[in-house]
């Protein structure tokens, strides 16, 4: 995956001396102790970390986690003590003044903020617009522009309101038509979500998602909610006290959180929310071919003391799903004859989920399925695995139990 | 108590004699600016018949302020043109003005620079306090001299006690625009002066026309001490009126400045409520 935003060994410290809190952060002091050692707040300690393009890298950790000092690193609305912060493989870190804020027009799209910060003298339009009018981008060009985003984010028929007319929801699509107006590709956003109310959330977290689908940018995001992180992050950054704890995806922190404070964390979360199909499926050890003989057949399944088995052709779509007994019953029926045709009423079909389905929706759909195996398939419709309903459960039980033998 | 006594009035007095010997080209140069500033704005105001003033004036307070005070002033100004007080309105009017655009020109960029550097902030602040804390009367006598007797040591005693509301609130203002708002402008890549421009000025708007405002209420304050120094206008008549003992008259060029005072009250607190449309 190609590397958007490369951070090496980034460090941010408060106050008036950090040469002698990075050295003491060397020699293994806490945050605590340079605080009161040496009156120096230590905001981001050592952070590495590399955000791939069109991911949605999330930064997640509770207040005074540094995650919101990182993420303003990254653009240098905060001066980074001592690190390295390569973007496009330039370092940031490396620009003047002037050099910066070229290279912020062209790279950022902008930021998001959680209390919006949209300007309240100037219409959703001017609002909007905002970005490019910055670049001396002439009036008409940039409302052109602004009209194509404000269309996209759902915010049509609102261009001339002023903000304070606008619910929270829509007051922050306005913050993100802002950002997306500007013809840049990284998105910086800082608990956007978190001041709207639950449902409205949901919902924006929804339109994100739809939005990258699209437009494709490269997004930070810092929330404070890991059910969001799960929900929108690639990959996930897990922070405490300035330090970065673990970088997973979210399957990877729930199942091997790094240490007690991600696994404290990752606790109370949903398991089967987070786990998909493809995390505990089973590899298809065994198929029938459309053409194999009823006898062929029976034999494969025998061989791999299954109950039944799926029919998969070359091109490893699935055809449907033959049970044992049934096929027994059938050949027995027909023992008399040399060669026993194959009967396609045998076939029966079943269901098929993506790989990235969460387990919770391959759950529901269990619980009303008639026969044997749920089929796991990739992005190109081939068959990968299978789902059985002791799968799930060992899955589900597996996880909750390895917590529960830590303690 | 003490066997000598410090010459704060030796220091002053001699820090104000150079500066008139040493400078006095300059004080009448300035002087001759704002004389001729005021007295355009006089002549000018003077040269229209009082009703079409009457009506401009009403027009720009219907604008800024609604029907309902745009009636009132249409009231006041009559009333002002009926007891003879037409010509005192306009002269003390141009003073007010001028003062204040002097204010404005001078403060708010004090109080943008105040806003964004913090030392220059604390210097400035015991000096803005010393400024409006001192007895108006006292800044007469360094006006007299600098600029004689007449109409401007008037607009310059009343532009020096008018000046510290509007820097301290144009700094407030620009301080309190919210980090957010000034973190997004950086984000997009926003110069300084962009920021100043389409950010903290218009966010701060409210504030700093609260400043104008109320400099403009300080300023007509001093009108009637202004007279002292033969500034003229309905200060002149108010002082006449208590110098005589003639009460009534006293009181009409009293209530004058009041109507005056509400009238400009009402345009300038309206200029900070109104929504302006996005910057073109």
């Amino acid at each position: 995956m190609e590397e958007k935003i490369v951070v090496k060994n980034l460090f941010k410290i408060f106050g008036k001396h950090p040469e002698k809190a990075i050295k003491a952060l060397k020699d293994g002091k806490s945050k605590e102790e340079i605080l009161a050692d040496y009156k120096q707040v230590v905001g981001v300690q050592d952070a590495s970390f590399t955000v791939h393009k069109k991911e949605i890298f999330v930064l997640m950790g509770l207040s005074g986690s540094g995650k919101s000092t990182l993420q303003r690193l990254i653009n240098r609305l905060h001066e980074p003590t001592s690190g390295e912060i390569i973007i496009d493989g330039q370092d940031i870190t490396k620009l003047s003044q002037k050099e910066l804020r070229e290279f912020r027009r062209k790279h950022f799209c902008g930021m998001v903020f959680q209390n919006f910060a949209i300007l309240p003298h100037r219409t959703v339009l001017g609002n909007v617009e905002f970005g490019l009018e910055l670049q001396g981008v002439d009036k008409e060009k940039r409302q052109k522009k602004a009209m194509e985003v404000i269309e996209q984010v759902g915010l049509k028929g609102n261009e001339e309101s002023y903000p304070d007319q606008l619910s929270g929801g829509m007051q922050q699509r306005v913050g993100l038509a802002r950002g997306l107006t500007v013809d840049a590709d990284i998105m910086i956003m800082d608990e956007a979500f978190s001041a709207l109310d639950p449902l409205i959330r949901t919902q924006m977290q929804d339109e994100l998602l739809e939005l990258q689908d699209k437009l494709q940018k490269t997004i930070l995001f810092v929330t404070h909610d890991l059910d969001e992180a799960f929900r929108l992050g690639d990959r996930i950054a897990i922070m405490k006290d300035g330090r970065i704890i673990q970088i997973g995806t979210a399957e990877e922190i729930v199942s091997k959180p790094a240490n007690d404070y991600v696994r404290a964390f990752v606790e109370n979360m949903d398991r089967a929310a987070v786990l998909t199909a493809g995390s505990v499926m089973q590899p298809v050890k065994e198929n029938a071919f459309p053409g194999d003989g009823p006898r062929t057949i029976l034999r494969k399944i025998r061989k791999n003391g299954l109950t039944g088995i799926l029919m998969i052709d070359t091109k490893r779509q699935l055809k449907g799903y033959i049970r044992a007994a049934e096929l027994a019953e059938y050949i027995n029926k027909n023992k008399d004859k040399e060669k026993i045709p194959f009967d396609d009423s045998l076939i029966k079909e079943i269901t098929s989920v993506k790989k990235d389905t969460p387990l919770n929706e391959v759950f529901n759909i269990y619980t009303d399925h008639e026969y044997g195996p749920i089929a796991v398939e990739d992005e190109k419709n081939r068959v990968v695995g299978v789902i059985v309903k002791g799968t799930i459960i060992a899955a589900l039980s597996e996880s909750s139990e390895g917590v529960n033998n830590e303690q | 108590m003490f066997p000598f006594r410090i010459p704060i009035r030796d220091w002053i007095s001699s820090a104000v004699d150079f500066l008139v010997s040493e400078f006095g080209a300059v004080f009448d140069g300035f002087s001759a600016f704002v004389y001729f500033l005021v007295d355009n704005l006089k002549d000018g105001m003077l040269a229209l018949h009082p009703v079409i003033l009457i009506v401009l004036i009403a027009a720009l307070t219907w604008y800024m302020a609604g029907w309902k005070n745009s009636i009132f002033a249409v009231i006041g100004l009559l009333l002002t043109e009926n007891i003879g007080l037409w010509q005192a309105f306009v002269e003390t009017l141009s003073l007010v003005l001028t003062a204040e655009i002097l204010v404005m020109v001078v403060g708010l960029p004090i109080g943008i620079y105040a806003a964004k550097n913090d030392r220059f902030n604390s210097v400035i602040r015991p000096i803005l306090d010393f400024m409006q804390t001192m007895p108006a009367f006292v800044y007469l006598i360094p006006a007299v001299m600098f600029f004689g007797l007449g109409l401007v040591p008037g607009v310059v005693a009343t532009f020096v006690f008018a000046l510290p509301p509007l820097i301290r609130l144009t700094n407030l203002g620009i301080r309190q625009v919210p980090k957010e708002l000034i973190e997004a402008a950086d984000a997009f890549g926003a110069t300084d002066m962009q920021k100043l421009m389409k950010v903290q000025i218009p966010v701060a708007k409210v504030t700093i026309m609260a400043g104008v405002n109320q400099s403009i209420m300080l300023g007509l304050s001093m009108v009637v001490i202004a007279a002292m120094i033969g500034a003229g206008g309905l200060g002149e008549d108010v002082l006449r009126g208590i110098q005589r003992l003639q009460v009534g008259q006293g009181f009409e060029a009293g209530l004058v400045v009041v109507i005056l005072a509400i009238i400009l009250d009402r345009i300038t607190a309206g200029f900070g409520q109104r929504k302006s449309p996005a910057e073109k």
